[in-house]
């Protein structure tokens, strides 16, 4: 008995781990975006841990609670050049607007899943930009180009991520 | 697949008050982060603190793989350079071309910058050095152009003082953390430095582009003074630059301003060197006013 229920709770142990999968992941993603040791010269590389972030949202809808944004964007922040708190205005307004969405949409494939995050990257991308003009830094149009259509690129690859990471974490 | 919408609480009182609560949670938390940029807006150093400590963090993990990358773009190139070899075999002997003529204008250029020198009586000293170190990250995704440089307070580094490398200048100290400190690049949009042409001495300041390059405008109304191939070298107006570290070389001449590449490429340096802050001498400054007085480049992007 006392065996069974020792298996019992490895195994409430090892899902409480496997819960953190989604999460580890986007702090992840904001880590090794943020440290990979090259000097650009100009915003050169894509929001990874957002693009996870939401990755993980178009895949499960109810996978973060609505505050989520909060935590995850501020440390995002922290690592990034970005003003403070600008992750985190963003990526709570994000994760409110694709609940509101959700009601909205009638069919959900992967092609709207694209296209979706296209318009939310973009706009965190272009909003993050006119943050920064409003502490000190300049406005900025065609640098900023490249690095959308990156980031838009760059969707699909991240969904399937997601994806993998996924199963992994509910097969286990 | 049908859209499986939100989270629907159903009649459960309690579900329903922990999903009011999650928004009330989110929406106040927004409201936070746009009051933190609010602040930052009006006092852009507000965080340094945080930001210099944040830089501690991560200098140490992002040096330890700035050497293999350094050899791993190496290799990119010499990948790249294999697959281009014959448009760019034929780009490099019309640059050689232009090469030829312009080593003549540098050498005339280099001559009459000695006279000029002379002229003035400038004594280039042994420069000082408050430390020597790497440049390990950047501020990629974001559109402020920042790196972090391995060495701060301990070092004896402060916000506010120059950084540059042997090629020339890279920037200036904006926050310090204790071993690491961010420095705000030439291509910074809000990075403005006081320049002149090595020509003939012309007044101007460039202003970083958010692309790499950085926009020359000259102070005297008027006239274009710029050349292509002309170098731009700081004039120590205001202070924060010391005067004469090279800065830019420009490649294209507009309307009224000019287009420049900065001489040093931040992402191809081993080491960096930060500078004391230059004070200039007194009976200049009264003349000269602070860099933070001159006029923002007015043109929206281009």
């Amino acid at each position: 008995m006392s065996r069974l229920h020792a298996a019992d709770e490895n195994i409430a142990a090892l899902r409480a781990r496997l819960s953190l999968i989604p999460s580890a992941s986007v702090v992840a993603g904001s880590l090794i975006i943020h440290l990979v040791p090259i000097v650009a010269q100009a915003p050169a590389f894509p929001p990874l841990g957002l693009m996870i972030f939401l990755g993980w949202r178009l895949l499960r809808p109810q996978i973060w609670p609505v505050w989520a944004g909060l935590p995850f964007g501020l440390f995002d922040d922290l690592l990034s050049g970005n003003p403070i708190g600008s992750g985190m205005a963003l990526w709570t307004a994000l994760l409110i607007v694709l609940e509101f969405a959700d009601n909205r949409l009638m069919w959900r494939d992967y092609w709207l899943n694209w296209l979706v995050a296209t318009a939310a990257l973009t706009f965190y991308i272009i909003a993050d930009m006119v943050f920064s003009v409003w502490t000190g830094g300049g406005w900025l149009v065609m640098p900023i180009l490249p690095q959308i259509a990156m980031t838009v690129l760059l969707v699909p690859l991240i969904l399937r991520l997601c994806a993998r990471l996924d199963r992994w974490r509910l097969s286990l | 697949m049908t859209s499986s919408g939100s989270k629907r609480p159903g009649f459960s009182r309690r579900a329903r008050f922990g999903l009011f609560a999650g928004y009330v949670t989110a929406v106040t938390g927004a409201l936070i982060g746009l009051g933190l940029v609010l602040v930052a807006a009006v006092d852009p150093q507000g965080f340094a603190a945080l930001r210099g400590g944040m830089a501690d963090l991560t200098a140490p993990v992002s040096s330890a793989g700035r050497g293999a990358v350094q050899s791993g773009g190496k290799i990119d190139n010499r990948i790249a350079n294999w697959w281009n070899a014959g448009a760019q075999n034929a780009r490099l002997r019309a640059e050689l071309d232009i090469a030829r003529q312009q080593l003549i204008e540098a050498q005339a250029t280099d001559l009459e910058n000695r006279r000029l020198r002379q002229m003035v009586r400038l004594i280039e000293g042994e420069t000082e050095i408050v430390a020597s170190a790497r440049l390990v990250n950047s501020s990629a995704t974001s559109a402020r152009r920042y790196a972090t440089i391995f060495a701060g307070r301990a070092q004896g580094v402060r916000p506010g003082q120059p950084v540059r490398a042997a090629d020339g200048l890279v920037g200036r100290i904006i926050d310090t953390g204790r071993n690491a400190s961010r420095v705000l690049l030439l291509s910074d949009r809000a990075n403005i430095v006081p320049v002149k042409l090595t020509r003939d001495g012309t007044p101007a300041f460039t202003s970083g582009r958010g692309d790499g390059r950085v926009d020359v405008r000259s102070l005297e109304a008027g006239r274009n003074p710029f050349r292509r191939g002309d170098v731009l070298i700081t004039s120590g107006t205001g202070g924060i630059y010391p005067p004469n570290i090279p800065v830019a070389v420009i490649i294209r001449v507009f309307g009224d301003s000019a287009l420049a590449a900065p001489l040093a490429h931040p992402g191809a340096l081993d080491f960096a060197v930060v500078q004391p802050a230059f004070e200039p001498p007194p009976e200049e400054t009264g003349a000269t006013g602070d860099i933070d007085a001159m006029p923002p480049p007015t043109t929206d992007m281009p």
